[in-house]
């Protein structure tokens, strides 16, 4: 599969001088095309700031974001993002139909097209009826799946979804996952999913790339080898899954354990105090020990 | 429905107050005639011409200076709305004419544009023009961040940014700015009418009928149809605006 998505040596700094806030540290990685790849890290590591820079909405202070080759620098055409706050994020004064039709609003399609891609986008998520409805109208759930079908409607190559199931209720977090991984695997979709949820990230993910304590670095990158096709009771039993999620568990909690430490986990240096633990953090605060005092203080 | 009934039943509860009062002798009659007197009286001068030249001259006046306030603040409010830098620029000179009551103005706009009803136009925009004005800046800092990044993920150019959500996002906050405006446009010719003793309008028939001491049944009459009027100004953009922005309001109650 080729290259959807390359973020190579990613930085972001939160203000200038003495009050400057690190949030994201020389962060690297790749996801191929038609992958679903979830990052997991600590509340306010910097995973939505993260998000951000790759999707354009703010310039990152270093480093580089390639969409399909192309250096990202503002939103590119064909990227879709899913914020947790649905409440927020749709247009209360527009239909559920014209939501989803919002961002193909700048395209150069017919009002038909228009409406016919919404409509599928809206079927696709199992709200084929609402249309005429206002956001207002629906349920939690049901307006998080508006969010998701807008995001389709745009067909984009690479969906970003921040947090997307964190403010819905449990039984509906899992039916939104089980659609979320249905509807990427019928329209091969590259998603990059943020959650804080290690059991999430694990049965959603094909990877999960495990994020240090702020500032955000990449701990480890673990493929997900379960089953393509996933059910909530059966998968979450599995002694594969219960064995990955430990593993992820222990990743956030201790940083890298010297064998399970990958290539992207070895250029770093955790902000935590259990860093020292880490046989590889002398070497490094060689190089950007500097760097890394600063940001401290 | 039950509400119009309900805000009825309160108007005719003052009417048979006020009747009350005066056959009763709390109030002289002579100064104070029974609602049965004024609301006869209005009913006779609404068959005359000469009062409705009166009532359509401070309508149109009303009007003209609503929509002139429009123009003005709608687009003076986005402007200092988006602009940081503008709206720090501005906000000594504005917190400095707000204040300024219409009425201080009077012998200054008669001595610049003469007593013809630019006067009382120019005087009703100057009140109108803050709540609208206000209103918009409002609106504006009030879009959610979110939102905005929602339409910046969608492709939305910055251009494009004002019209698709700014503009949408703030219509229903610039409305209740209209709406207050038109109440207190309408002050402020039928008071610039009394006071500057206008040629023609509602303000000018009160002064001309209160100036024998005799006729107030008149003058309440008068007084009678400016409540009117002003009722149903905001009767009827209340309706339109609850049509408009039905979004809003439901958007407002769940958050309630
Ligand atoms: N606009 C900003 N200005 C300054 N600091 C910021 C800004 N946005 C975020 N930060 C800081 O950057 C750090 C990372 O924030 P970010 O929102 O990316 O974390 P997160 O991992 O998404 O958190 P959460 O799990 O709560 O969603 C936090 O310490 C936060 O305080
Ligand atoms: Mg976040």
């Amino acid at each position: 599969m080729p290259t959807m998505l390359e973020v190579t040596g990613l930085n972001h700094r939160y203000g200038k001088g003495d009050g400057a806030h690190v949030a994201v540290r020389e962060l690297s990685f790749s996801v191929d095309a038609g992958e679903l790849a979830c990052i997991v890290g600590p509340s306010g590591c910097g995973k939505s700031t993260l998000l951000r820079c790759i999707a354009g909405l703010i310039p990152p202070t270093g480093g580089s974001v390639r969409l399909h080759g192309d250096e990202v620098s503002g939103v590119p055409d064909d990227l879709a993002v899913v914020f947790q706050d649905y409440s927020r994020s749709l247009f209360p004064w527009l239909t559920v139909a014209r939501n989803v039709e919002f961002p193909l609003r700048w395209r150069k399609l017919s009002k038909q097209e228009r409406a016919e891609r919404a409509q599928e986008a809206l079927d696709a998520v199992g709200l084929s009826g609402v249309g005429k409805k206002f956001p207002w109208q629906l349920s939690g759930g049901m307006q998080q799946r508006v969010s998701i079908a807008r995001a389709l409607a745009s067909k984009p190559a690479l969906l970003i979804m921040d947090e997307p199931f964190a403010s819905v209720d449990a039984q509906t977090r899992f039916e939104l996952e089980d659609l979320l991984r249905r509807v990427q695997r019928e329209q091969q979709s590259t998603i990059l999913l943020v959650t804080h949820d290690i059991d999430e990230s694990v049965y959603l993910g094909d990877r999960v790339l495990v994020l240090s304590k702020s500032p955000a670095t990449i701990v480890a990158d673990l493929a997900v080898d379960l089953p393509a096709e996933r059910d909530q009771i059966a998968t979450r039993e599995s002694a594969k899954f219960v064995t990955l999620r430990g593993e992820v568990a222990r990743l956030l909690q201790t940083g890298p354990a010297a064998p399970a430490t990958t290539e992207e986990a070895s250029d770093e240096v955790t902000a935590a105090a259990d860093a020292a633990e880490w046989a590889a953090t002398e070497e490094e605060a060689a190089e950007t020990g500097g760097a890394t005092k600063e940001a401290r203080h | 429905m039950r509400s119009l009934y309900r805000n009825l039943a309160g108007l005719i509860g003052f009417f048979l107050i006020w009747e009350g009062a005066v056959r009763v002798g709390l109030v002289p009659e002579l100064f104070v005639p029974p609602p049965s007197e004024v609301l006869s009286t209005t009913a006779q001068l609404l068959g005359q011409e000469p009062f409705i030249r009166d009532v359509i001259a401070t309508v149109l006046a009303w009007a003209i200076a609503l929509g002139i306030s429009i123009a003005i603040a709608v687009p003076a409010g986005l402007l200092l709305g988006s602009i940081a830098w503008l709206r720090t620029a501005t906000r000594a000179i504005v917190e400095f004419l707000r204040p300024i009551p219409s009425v201080a103005l009077i012998p200054l706009v008669l001595l610049v544009v003469g007593g013809g009803p630019e006067a009382k136009i120019t005087l009703a925009v100057y009140a109108a023009v803050w709540p609208i004005l206000f209103n918009t800046i409002y609106a504006l800092a009030e879009i959610d961040p979110v939102l905005m990044d929602t339409a910046r993920a969608c492709g939305t150019s910055r251009a494009r940014m004002l019209t698709s959500v700014a503009l949408p996002h703030a219509a229903p906050f610039v409305f209740t700015g209209i709406r207050m405006s038109a109440a207190i446009a309408l002050i402020l010719v039928v008071s610039t009418e009394y006071v500057a003793g206008a040629s023609s309008g509602l303000g000018n028939f009160i002064l001309e009928a209160s100036s024998g001491g005799t006729n107030m049944d008149q003058v309440l009459a008068g007084t009678v149809v400016a409540g009117v009027i002003g009722y149903l100004i905001n009767d009827g953009l209340e309706r339109v605006g609850r049509r408009m922005f039905r979004w809003n309001e439901a958007v407002g109650e769940a958050a309630k």
